[in-house]
């Protein structure tokens, strides 16, 4: 008689389930992390000089960087929400619940395979960056918070790209879903100044989840001073993912019925 | 099928499966049971061995044990040839037998297994490989609920069988019994004359007029046939073929069921 596995151990199973998964698909994982290192390439060669994003910045790619950290997110998402709506067409959902496996190490599975995905378009982000001249001054507590930040809202994002996944009722529009994701760092100071915005959409840009996280990786890593951005940013990365998890915990539950 | 499961609330109604209440006792019963749909529950992109093991592995077995498990299924499921190719390259076949090798991995092996038309769209060796897989489980002591559409095959497993129409059971018995509600064995003479087909048209329990064909009662032995065809065509000029056709459960069915598109009998 073997012992009933924990959610732990089912959680470290469904990881490394999803991890293999995406080796299996590096066609789309890599294209999922091309597409953001494509946009600053555009954003910093053809758009970058039209910009004009003040005298604290030496060059665009300076200004840049995080904004497009945070495209990476959001196009990782995608990947995310399609494999948790994958799972749930399949017949592979109900395997996994006669074994008794909750929705939570599922879930947990794609979500840490999800961040660790991220995890790698990040650094392939900041690799190319530094070849196209990005200088960061960062202090090694600096170094710490952004990757706390940086963490943080990728854990956040993920776990509501697995909620999308439930959401949708196929993979197409699973990924179609996410797309809000990938918008929302343009209404913000990730590209441009707020201040360069029409005046209505100040109110919009300047409370966003994305804006506060924006604001500290740039902050830190030029160390400049951030005030209390990180914190606000740290405030909304909890607050998303406890909604996500809360929510794709309703939703499995619709629709496993 | 996926209320038995657990995997769906009943409207009313209590059920047991293997001494558990399927709504008190979900757990107990996800522990006892197996299921196997007819859409394939493997990950596609992952191979046979890579599937079997990671199943094992969400059953509680350890790795080295779940590497053990996987091994033996993939011997006694015929799929060792196929371990290290992705599941998307397997048959339809192949498929079905990793998706049931899959539900066994636990140990001990469930006692109770759940079979969702686990032979539809199958070519007929497949579907032959796996009604000796489910004869197997049987005779390892497992109880086995399948449904199927192929009334054949209910025949060739199962010990009970209960007929369904529009959601009824209407019907439930071995297949002899039902059988044996049809009559047994039919003799079909297909006529050369018109004269000849009218003439028997009266004896007959299956008429087809447009082929000439007649089917008249018999009780299958050679003596009865041979007395038959002698007293109703004595001059050897009106039969031009015949044959003994057993009653099938295609008949039984038929018999019991209104017009229906779909009714899976269970085993």
């Amino acid at each position: 008689m073997s012992d009933a596995p924990g959610a732990l151990t089912h959680a470290t199973v469904m990881t490394g389930r999803s991890l293999l998964l995406s080796r299996r698909n590096i066609d789309a994982v890599i294209t999922s992390m091309m597409l953001p290192i494509m946009l600053m390439l555009i954003f910093v060669y053809f758009f970058g000089g039209a910009i004009d994003t003040g005298t604290a910045y030496d060059s665009y790619v300076m200004y840049v960087v995080p904004g497009v950290l945070f495209l990476c997110a959001g196009f990782g998402s995608a990947t995310t929400a399609v494999a948790v709506s994958e799972d749930m067409k399949g017949g592979i959902i109900d395997r996994f619940r006669s074994l008794d496996i909750g929705a939570m190490p599922i879930l947990a599975g794609h979500v840490v395979a999800s961040t660790v995905r991220n995890l790698v378009s990040t650094t392939l982000v900041f690799a190319v960056a530094l070849l196209i001249g990005f200088r960061p001054a960062a202090t090694p507590a600096g170094w710490l918070a952004v990757t706390a930040v940086l963490l943080a809202y990728i854990v956040a994002l993920s776990w509501i790209s697995a909620a999308i996944g439930l959401l949708a009722r196929t993979p197409e529009a699973a990924g179609g879903f996410t797309f809000f994701m990938s918008f929302l760092p343009y209404p913000s100071s990730a590209f441009v100044p707020v201040d360069s915005m029409p005046g209505w959409l100040h109110g919009f840009a300047d409370h966003q989840p994305v804006t506060p996280a924006i604001e500290s990786l740039r902050g830190l890593l030029l160390d400049q001073p951030v005030g209390n951005a990180p914190w606000t940013a740290l405030a909304w990365a909890a607050g998303i993912l406890t909604v996500a998890v809360a929510l794709s915990g309703v939703l499995f539950r619709v629709r496993t019925r | 099928m996926r209320i038995l499961a657990t995997l769906a609330t009943a409207d009313s109604g209590t059920a047991r499966v293997a001494g558990h209440d399927v709504v008190a006792d979900r757990r107990a019963v996800r522990r006892a049971i197996s299921l196997t749909g007819q859409f394939a529950a493997v990950d596609e992109t992952l191979t046979g061995e890579e599937n079997l093991r990671m199943m094992a592995r969400l059953s509680g077995l350890t790795r080295t044990r779940a590497r053990r498990r996987a091994e033996e299924l993939l011997v006694r499921f015929g799929l060792t040839d196929a371990a290290r190719r992705q599941a998307r390259t397997y048959s339809g076949g192949m498929r079905r037998r990793l998706d049931l090798a899959a539900g066994l991995v636990g140990s001990p092996e469930p006692g109770v297994f759940f079979l969702d038309e686990p032979t539809t769209g199958l070519d007929p060796r497949s579907r032959r490989e796996l009604w000796q897989v489910v004869r197997d489980l049987a005779g390892r002591g497992a109880a086995v609920l399948l449904t199927t559409q192929y009334l054949e095959e209910a025949d060739q497993l199962a010990d009970r069988i209960t007929v369904l129409d529009k959601g009824r059971a209407v019907a439930e018995g071995t297949p002899e019994t039902l059988k044996s509600r049809v009559s047994g064995h039919r003799l079909d003479l297909v006529l050369s004359s018109r004269e000849a087909y009218l003439r028997l048209a009266t004896r007959a329990v299956h008429h087809s007029p447009e082929t000439l064909t007649l089917g008249l009662p018999t009780d299958g032995t050679a003596a009865h046939a041979r007395a038959l065809l002698d007293e109703i065509d004595p001059h050897r000029t009106d039969i031009d073929r015949f044959s003994v056709r057993s009653a099938t459960l295609d008949d039984v069915f038929l018999a019991l069921t209104t017009d229906r598109t779909e009714a899976p009998a269970h085993v």
